[in-house]
């Protein structure tokens, strides 16, 4: 069809969003206030703690400590090993929470009642977990030093640890993943969601469907500027993180940038259904805030982590676009692993994206049946 | 204003207009059903080109369900029509190029100014830059708004938006321009000068197709056709009809038949 139309489309959405100088000042500045509202709030019990351990010189001790761990059942243990080079993959994988690395002379100290030693490596990039999975392991070792003093031996374990990812455990080095997702549906989904739907209820767009533009192009005319709008407030979101609070950027500026426009358009495709199923603004409003806002903050992992959940509620959260998006920037921002390892989540949204897409072409074909 | 439409007539027959059999619209036995209800029930007509056509019905006579499926947006259950000789089922995108089309919402942007309006539909009908500005000038010139092009259209009086909607619709030069009560809620003098402008578009060769609750306003028509439960119960020029149902008004007429009707509420 016909650019010349989709350009003056395009034309006349920038004037709507640029006109409306009040909502525009409150989306621009919208990741600024809440990466300083989330970065000083926040902060949950968790099961199934995934424990790699290193152990270079098996002995009855190390074994009896292991088995603690597994009677305690919180943990699982997922790998064991002699070699400590097995952590950082598991950990970069997200495969692992934690690892227990014995020293190679733990079981020997402890006999002669040395000081025995111990490494407890957390997975902290969430710090919320993070913090619990080490009382957690605290506590499995201490109750087994008690046992072993109780029986009148002198012994000593020395735990060293260490926080991987996110050594100081700042929340806000969680948070800002989180929230750029947060933002990003705010915008893009509510946005669009109420700017068709004022077409609707305003009865332009039926002066739109009469007119030559295609309807995919109504769309694409829509969606084109938010996208603009996203792109600048991922920005505005990164900076303040960075410039605020020191939160660390280890992987790909691009890559996020370019995962962030792909949960973009999921955002604004669900904007656009909702849009095609409700008649009014406000009812649109609501809708988005009810169908894209509370279950991509609640259910996300972005507040509340998915470890913690429910089992019978976790199979929700695989539909929830945000919970892929913040596994991705979490990964690209605080591990800095790319696409060999975040290719599935990515992979998720991709399908999501292309799936809503199509859906609200459809749905916002004239009715003509 | 009489002698300002012969010679719009005399006008308009110099204007070559090729639709297939002549006629702007022809609708034969144009059927739309929802569900078991049938909304429109076998209607046909035919309007000439150059001629204003006044589309008359009570509310829920069936009139807006007529010109959606007319206009492209929604399909016809049975029968055929052509609108500027373009199948309503199968050629709808030549039609969209070929008719404008004014709802009975206002049909532009309360944020955009008027210059922004008339550029945005100067585009989405694919006029060259140059065009758009020849004929906004134009535009502006003929409805006495040249210095407000830069104010917001939300701003204007409702009679000027309304002006503003029509000529806005008729940008794109199109054939034939569909107006779904166009008039509503505007005082009596700029409806007047509404009815001029549809006259002089007349003139220049366009087809009005018109749907009014304002009897007087029918008076102005060339032809008109009075809905009544889906059908049409009279078609007919308002002089013929008034004769026909010994009538002294079209008002009359109209009353007479929609009192007839069984279904929907007659307003």
């Amino acid at each position: 069809m016909n650019p010349k139309a989709l350009r003056a489309f395009v034309v006349k959405e920038l004037h709507h969003i640029l006109r409306d100088r009040q909502t525009l000042t409150i989306l621009l500045m919208m990741p600024l206030v809440q990466v300083i509202l989330f970065g000083y709030a926040l902060r949950s019990d968790v099961r199934d703690i995934r424990m790699a351990v290193v152990d270079p010189t098996p002995d009855h001790a190390t074994i009896e400590l292991q088995s603690r761990f597994l009677s305690s059942n919180r943990f699982r243990i997922v790998a064991t090993s002699q070699n400590p080079d097995i952590i950082e993959p598991l950990f970069r994988r997200s495969r692992a929470d934690i690892a227990l690395v014995f020293d190679p002379d733990f079981a020997s100290h402890l006999r002669n009642a040395e000081p025995a030693r111990l490494l407890v490596a957390i997975d902290a990039s969430d710090p919320n977990t993070g913090t619990t999975y080490l009382n957690y392991t605290r506590a499995v070792i201490s109750s087994y030093q008690g046992e072993l003093s109780a029986q009148n031996r002198r012994v000593q374990i020395v735990t060293e640890t260490r926080m991987r990812f996110n050594p100081t455990l700042e929340s806000v080095n969680l948070f800002v993943p989180g929230l750029i997702a947060l933002v990003l549906v705010l915008v893009s989904a509510l946005m669009t969601a109420i700017s068709l739907s004022r077409e609707k209820e305003r009865g332009t767009l039926e002066v739109l469907l009469v007119s030559p533009l295609r309807p995919q192009q109504i769309i694409v005319g829509k969606v084109l500027p938010y996208l603009g709008l996203a792109f600048a407030n991922v920005l505005t979101a990164l900076i303040a993180a960075w410039a605020v609070f020191h939160v660390p950027f280890r992987g790909s500026v691009s890559l996020l940038l370019a995962e962030s426009v792909l949960y973009t358009l999921v955002s604004l495709a669900l904007g656009v259904l909702i849009a095609a199923r409700t008649s009014s603004q406000r009812a649109a409003m609501l809708a988005a805030l009810l169908g894209t806002m509370l279950p991509n903050t609640l259910l996300s992992g972005m507040i509340f982590p998915i470890a913690s959940m429910p089992s019978w509620l976790v199979p929700f959260t695989y539909v929830v676009p945000a919970r892929w998006f913040i596994v991705i920037a979490r990964g690209i921002m605080l591990k800095g692993v790319g696409l060999a390892i975040l290719w599935r989540e990515t992979l998720v949204l991709s399908g999501m994206a292309l799936l809503l897409l199509a859906a609200a072409m459809r749905s916002f074909k004239p009715r003509m049946e | 204003m009489t002698s300002e439409r012969e010679g719009a007539r005399a006008k308009a027959i110099e204007t070559p207009v090729q639709a297939s059999n002549g006629f702007a619209i022809d609708a034969r036995d144009l059927t739309r059903r929802f569900g078991t209800f049938v909304a429109v029930d076998h209607i046909t007509f035919d309007v000439k080109s150059g001629e204003v056509f006044g589309f008359l019905g009570a509310n829920g006579a069936g009139k807006t369900t007529a010109i959606k499926m007319l206009v492209g947006l929604l399909s016809p259950s049975g029968g055929i029509a052509h609108v500027a000789g373009f199948d309503v089922r199968t050629q709808r995108d030549q039609i969209r190029r070929n008719i404008g089309y004014m709802s009975q919402r206002f049909s532009l942007y309360a944020d955009l100014t008027v210059r922004e309006n008339i550029r945005l539909y100067g585009g989405i009908y694919g006029l060259t830059p140059e065009q758009i500005a020849e004929r906004t000038k134009a535009m502006l010139d003929t409805l006495g708004l040249s210095s407000n092009a830069d104010d917001l259209v939300g701003r204007l009086p409702l009679g000027w938006k309304q002006k503003l909607a029509f000529s806005v619709a008729l940008l794109h030069e199109p054939r034939i321009v569909f107006l779904d009560e166009p008039t509503g809620g505007v005082d009596p003098i700029t409806r007047r000068q509404f009815w001029e402008l549809i006259y002089a578009a007349a003139a220049r060769g366009t087809t009005a197709f018109v749907t009014t609750h304002y009897m007087d306003e029918a008076e102005y028509c060339d032809r008109i056709s009075i809905m009544v439960d889906g059908r049409i119960a009279a078609l007919g020029s308002p002089t013929e009809l008034k004769e026909k149902f010994g009538a002294d008004s079209v008002d009359d007429v109209f009353v007479r038949l929609a009192r007839s009707a069984t279904k929907g509420a007659a307003a």
